[in-house]
């Protein structure tokens, strides 16, 4: 009312007051629950849990008031000015954490598929016996890797296309650095022999409210972003983040209800069982896909390669139906995970009629980003980065062919339980995740860190090619093995006995499975590559080379 | 209300719905109408703009 220059941009202080003091009530809360949890916990990685659970909180106090403590001593000055133009701390270090993930993630990838060439390297111990590094390698690749680069790129593109700081002050970084806590905790649980046995919704039912608890946060600022945007249009990338955010939080909610066997236990018990049980899973699981690793990735494809190439979407109205088709026919693909099953057959057709109509939003939305490059094709040839993202798309279009195809029952008997589905699933995450990936904090880390451009082109362009050599390796050598297990699992004498011994079809993996270690191996070391050149760009004064320009096309 | 019952409801006003949905999402992105607000809006990545507030 008199001196208000500051009372307008800056929350009043009666205001800022009470939300400092009720988050750190939360913190509070949170670190008695760990404290409990770690004291009386029933089992030996409840009460580990517990004490991890304490001391994030304890972290969380410190930087709270580390955060707010300049407030204390003098309100004027912090907090209004500090939340200012985009929040851009939080994209770089989601960067760096994506980066930190997909070292881990993959690197363990790389153990595990050592383990299958070398049983002795399971070492004899429980905590890296291959039953439990699995499942820390699926879920340090899609959730710790691909979650966070989603997450991240999600804050960077809502902010910059709805012309909005990102909502919130705390909020994102209780989403942030939540995620990360719902990784070291399902990551450790997973090593101390803790799972509830649905493949990739391995934590059990504590870790699953975490992560509820860090989803909901994550929607609220999305949506609040949005809600406060300038730009009157919502951009189609944020329609598929959005898809992403919402529908994971649905799959995850209702695939993980469960009754715990006590509070202070890790155990639990799933609400479904039998047939429903099976079917809840893979309504789940084949979404994660169809959500998690595309729709949230195509959000990256929407806003990233257009920018890249500095030109507009080929088809913004194939992008409406793209969005639209995709999301209504994804929901119904699950079932072809359960051919030849107790599901009724009709289920099961349905899934498989579902995914083969995929085909068409699967190619609409891979041409759309393909065809964006019309009329600047040489771009592929002279820049790096669009050549990763545009042969992410090469991926995507090539296993979203393959998986339709091995959604139909009779191809599904030969391929289930094989190599093949292991190939299938490497194509899209290694060729299409990975890639469109690698290609958007590409573009991130000199726009983040204030570069003209990355420090070495070269080193992009060496990155790809052994990349792609180590995909091509470890997809044609699990194409050969699944068909060849398949094969032999399904070959009969002239009397009506199986003509091989389960044990003959391992042994026949041998060479396939060094051929996927090595493609493994060499996909591994592009990803080393990768952050080498990313530290140099962030850190180095200059580039190592000119920035690369496109070459002249001849007279012509 | 048995199973069947609501299987087949669901079955036939499923497929009426969806494909009641899909033709209004067609309609709202095929209308020439919106040619324009689709063209401004396929600029937004590439519009930098910082914020001053």
């Amino acid at each position: 009312m008199n001196h208000s220059s500051n009372a307008a941009s800056a929350p009043s202080d009666a205001n800022l007051m009470l939300r400092i003091g009720l988050t750190l009530v939360c913190v509070l809360v949170f670190a008695i629950i760990g404290l409990i949890l770690a004291d009386n916990g029933t089992d030996f990685t409840m009460r580990v849990h517990g004490t991890i659970f304490v001391f994030a909180a304890g972290a969380a106090g410190i930087a709270l008031l580390s955060r707010y403590g300049n407030y204390f001593q003098n309100p004027a000055a912090a907090v209004g000015g500090a939340a200012k133009g985009y929040n851009l701390s939080i994209v770089k270090a989601g960067v760096i954490m994506s980066m930190f993930w997909g070292l881990v993630g993959m690197t363990v990838g790389v153990v595990i598929a050592s383990q299958l060439s070398f049983p002795e390297l399971n070492l004899h111990l429980p905590w890296t016996n291959f039953g439990r590094l699995r499942p820390l390698h699926t879920s340090a690749v899609i959730f710790a890797f691909g979650g966070t680069v989603l997450m991240t790129t999600s804050f960077y593109v809502v902010q910059r296309t709805c012309h909005a700081r990102l909502f919130g002050d705390v909020l994102p970084w209780f989403v942030f650095w939540g995620y990360q806590l719902f990784i070291v905790l399902a990551a450790t649980g997973y090593l101390l022999g803790v799972t509830q046995s649905k493949e990739y919704a391995e934590p059990e039912w504590y870790v699953d409210i975490w992560l509820t608890l860090v989803w909901v946060a994550y929607l609220i600022v999305f949506l609040g972003t949005i809600w406060k945007r300038k730009e009157p249009h919502v951009y189609v990338a944020n329609w598929f983040y959005l898809a992403f955010i919402v529908t994971v939080a649905m799959l995850h909610i209702v695939n993980n209800l469960a009754m715990p066997v006590s509070l202070l236990g890790s155990k639990s018990y799933s609400l479904f069982a039998g047939v429903q049980d099976a079917l809840t899973q893979w309504w789940y699981g084949h979404n994660a896909v169809g959500f998690f690793l595309t729709a949230g990735f195509l959000g990256i494809m929407y806003y990233f390669i257009p920018k890249r190439a500095e030109r507009p979407i080929y088809s913004y109205r194939l992008s409406i139906v793209h969005f639209w088709s995709l999301i209504f026919i994804y929901i119904w693909a699950g079932p072809h995970h359960l051919h030849y099953t107790a599901l009724p057959q009709w289920a099961q057709t349905l899934g498989m009629t579902f995914s083969i109509m995929l085909w068409m939003p699967s190619w609409g939305g891979a041409i759309n980003g393909v065809m964006t490059l019309s009329g600047a094709w040489d771009k592929i040839r002279t820049d790096p980065v669009i050549r990763m993202m545009i042969v992410a798309l090469a991926f995507y279009t090539m296993s979203t062919f393959e998986g339709p195809v091995m959604a139909i029952r009779e191809v599904n008997a030969l391929s289930h339980y094989t190599d093949w589905n292991i190939g299938h699933v490497h194509s899209g995450t290694l060729g299409w995740v990975g890639f469109i990936s690698f290609g958007a904090i590409y573009c991130l880390v000199p726009w983040l860190w204030g570069k003209k451009e990355l420090y070495s082109n070269k080193l992009v362009e060496f990155h790809f090619w052994i990349a792609t050599i180590g995909i091509v390796l470890y997809i044609t050598s699990m194409w050969f093995a699944g068909i060849m297990q398949g094969l032999m699992w399904r070959a009969y004498t002239d009397f009506g006995f199986l003509q091989f011994s389960f044990i003959e079809t391992t042994e026949a993996m041998t060479i396939p499975y060094l051929i996927r270690l090595l493609g493994g191996i060499l996909y591994l070391s592009g990803v080393f590559v990768m952050t080498y050149n990313l530290w140099m760009t962030a850190r180095g004064p200059q580039n190592a080379e000119t920035p690369y320009r496109a070459i002249p096309a001849a007279a012509e | 209300m048995n199973y069947d019952s609501v299987a087949d409801f669901a079955a036939t006003w499923g497929i009426v719905y969806f494909v009641i949905m899909f033709l209004g999402v067609l309609v709202y992105a095929l209308n020439p109408k919106s040619q324009k607000t689709f063209d401004e809006a396929a600029q937004i990545p590439l519009r930098e703009e910082e914020l001053n507030d």
